[in-house]
């Protein structure tokens, strides 16, 4: 039994553990598939909605700088163009010029100068004392001659402030000359400047070489970027001039960098972002998607553990109530066999046993015999021979009894005429009831319909009514009258007889089992129990009146077989 | 005093030498077979007032005989005798025509009583069917033909 307990509770155990897992998995699987799902979803979105932003941002930027930076050498280009080299070459003039662009284009043009052939300033006009000062050696006046204008570089040069010039060749009476302007670095740097998303988006600009075209916070960038790549190879660059890219830098942080090609093709604008900036509201997204996840994981988790316990705790109810029914099964079918057995053995018992009890009685009778009358054991004799007999019969009340308890019952039920069962057993009995001068009385309706019950059952519950009355009877006679009637919807049986009555103490308790009111070995204290189980099974009611000195009457109520269809 | 002619069936054969030594003592005329076939032999042989029949015997059983008895038309009143105290069998034993049930091991007085009615019954229901017969035989004279017929079988 400890062993069958210990194995169901280790039983249990497992049960539940695979419970809680299946459960776990099953619900953890597709939460996490399609939350895993959806966040790439989202990323992938998110970040070309950021791309796209930055891009967007970036390009708009580029078309302003080339835009400011076209209008600028257009400017110039008008003056080169409109102005012949003698007037500019008057410095007076070319300062009214400049007066003239600074009021337009409020102090963009920080100066103005004209340069001839071999690079000597011819004239200028300007805050700073250049004079007659040669640039032949410059590297914006060699390509000036080159090309037919030129937007440099920022650099130092003469003053020693950073600044570039736009320069325009123009061509006098076969002579080159060439009329450039010095565009205010403070302007121009604000038109990058202005580009500032987030905390750390910023953006700047970069020349070929990877110089700083912009007044950039040097010191917050690293030396080594991966922008750079931008400058060495065009490959990287989408259709509309931008380009983008994520990349690592000294800090070991993630920054997202945005490209576009100014000046056609010399400088790089460039964006800079750090990506956890870039990316803040997705990762508060995911943060949120987390901790949803992470609750609801434990919801799910707790409900697991909860649910189960609750079904296992079920399961192994149902499994002991299972167990419980089984033994009780085997020890019916134990009890069966046994009876089987004790009814077959009390059968052979009682032959012997009666050899004995009559042989026991033909002694009996020889002792009544002249030749034994004078033995003065005779006494001892009778009284030995007396106690055979009753012993004998002590063994038949044990053997009926088993016999009647291995008795195996047909409860079959089939059609029956109530009054031939009546009859029937009124003709057993008569012979009983003879002996104990009673009269059994029948007084049965005629054309009751047939009723569907057990008919061993039913000779049981009336054998047992008559034969209680019988006993009840049995000192000074009496009469039973049995009358079988309809009343409704029921079958009613009355059996009534005129006996010394139940005292009503005991008339409650009648069908309790093993209520008796005979001496200890004559009744079981079943009878009247069983045929109430009977009755009660056929969907019937038993009851009881009785009155001390007057007599008693059961009535059994019996269900009409098309009711007990309609029950069904 | 006249006493009753009692056959008393028992495949126990001390059983039933036993019974018939107590019967005998009785002042009854006890004849005793062991088997059903032997018993419709006896009968078909010498008239019997009471048959004292034990229901469970190998070969016929006292239900099969019993049944016998009454389809030969054997005059006789039957007492069962048996060890197996079954509502049911006692019941078709009843309701074949035997006059009464006991069980064994039985006190020799009762089974002496129910001998005493069995025979006082059939001696009634013989003078009943006399009476029945002589009215015939008033009515119609050819039927005492039929009274010897019967009497010779």
């Amino acid at each position: 039994m400890d062993r069958n307990q210990l194995t169901a509770k280790a039983k249990d155990k497992a049960l539940f553990r695979n419970r809680v897992l299946t459960i776990i998995i099953v619900s953890f699987t597709p939460m996490i598939l399609i939350s895993g799902i959806i966040l790439y979803q989202f990323y992938t979105s998110y970040h070309e909605k950021v791309y796209a932003h930055l891009g967007t941002i970036v390009k708009k930027h580029k078309r302003n700088i080339d835009s400011f930076l076209n209008e600028k050498l257009g400017n110039i280009r008008f003056i080169a163009r409109t102005f012949s080299f003698e007037e500019l070459s008057d410095e007076s003039f070319l300062q009214d010029r400049l007066v003239t662009l600074q009021q337009e284009f409020d102090h963009v043009f920080v100066d103005i100068g004209v340069i001839n052939e071999q690079g000597i300033q011819v004239s200028y006009a300007g805050p700073f004392k250049l004079g007659k000062a040669l640039y032949s050696e410059a590297d914006w006046f060699q390509k000036a001659m080159e090309s037919e204008y030129v937007i440099s570089d920022v650099f130092f040069g003469l003053r020693g402030l950073p600044h570039f010039i736009i320069a325009v060749r123009e061509n006098h009476n076969g002579r080159d000359w060439i009329l450039r302007s010095t565009i205010d670095f403070v302007a121009f740097n604000n038109l990058v400047e202005n580009i500032r998303i987030g905390e750390t988006g910023f953006a700047f600009i970069l020349n070929r070489e990877g110089k700083f075209q912009t007044k950039t916070l040097l010191d917050i960038l690293p030396k080594k970027m991966p922008c750079m790549d931008f400058v060495k190879s065009r490959r990287k660059i989408s259709k509309e001039g931008i380009c983008i890219s994520e990349g690592v830098d000294d800090s070991e942080e993630k920054y997202i960098y945005v490209g576009a090609f100014l000046k056609g093709g010399d400088w790089l604008l460039m964006f800079r972002q750090r990506s956890s900036d870039a990316f803040s509201d997705f990762r508060s997204a995911v943060s949120v998607t987390l901790a949803i996840i992470l609750l609801g994981g434990l919801g799910i988790i707790s409900m697991a553990f909860i649910l189960t316990k609750r079904t296992v705790k079920r399961i192994s109810q149902v499994d002991q109530k299972k167990r419980m029914m089984n033994e009780q099964i085997i020890e019916t079918g134990k009890l069966a066999s046994v009876g089987e057995l004790a009814a077959g053995i009390a059968h052979e018992i009682n032959n012997p046993v009666a050899i004995m009890v009559e042989e026991a009685g033909w002694i009996e009778d020889l002792l009544e015999e002249e030749e034994f009358k004078e033995g003065e054991n005779l006494g001892e004799f009778k009284r030995a021979l007396n106690q055979i007999r009753a012993q004998g019969h002590r063994c038949k009340e044990i053997t009926h009894k088993l016999l009647s308890f291995a008795r195996k019952t047909d409860s079959r039920v089939k059609d029956l005429n109530i009054n031939n069962v009546i009859d029937e057993l009124v003709t057993l009995s008569e012979q009983r009831a003879k002996y104990s001068k009673v009269v059994i009385e029948t007084s049965l309706q005629d054309n009751l319909p047939n009723i569907k019950a057990s008919e061993t059952e039913l000779q049981q519950v009336f054998l047992n009514l008559i034969n209680n009355a019988i006993d009840a009877m049995e000192k000074e006679g009496g009469t039973i009258s049995i009358k079988s009637r309809l009343d409704g919807k029921d079958f009613v049986i009355d059996l009534a007889d005129n006996g010394p009555g139940i005292p009503q103490a005991n008339l409650l308790r009648i069908f309790d089992p093993f209520f008796t009111t005979k001496p200890v070995g004559k009744g079981t204290g079943l009878g009247l129990s069983i045929c109430y189980g009977i009755i009660k099974k056929m969907g019937g009611e038993i009851s009881v009146e009785s009155n001390v000195g007057t007599g008693t009457t059961f009535h059994v109520y019996m269900p009409l077989p098309g009711d007990e269809e309609n029950q069904d | 005093m006249k006493r009753a002619r009692v056959l008393f069936v028992d495949d126990e054969i001390i059983f039933a030498n036993n019974m018939s030594k107590l019967l005998t003592s009785r002042g009854y005329r006890v004849t005793t077979v062991n088997s059903g076939d032997a018993t419709l032999e006896k009968l078909e042989d010498q008239e019997f007032d009471v048959v004292v029949l034990d229901l469970k015997m190998p070969g016929k059983d006292g239900i099969t005989t019993l049944r016998e008895i009454k389809i030969r038309g054997l005059f006789t009143e039957t007492l069962i005798l048996t060890g197996h105290g079954a509502i049911d069998s006692a019941l078709e034993a009843i309701k074949l025509g035997a006059y009464d049930y006991l069980t064994k091991p039985c006190e020799i007085d009762d089974l002496v009583e129910k001998i005493e009615g069995a025979w006082e019954k059939k001696d009634h229901d013989e003078k009943v069917d006399m009476q029945e017969k002589i009215k015939k035989v008033v009515e119609s004279p050819s039927a005492v033909f039929q009274i010897f017929k019967k009497k010779k079988k």
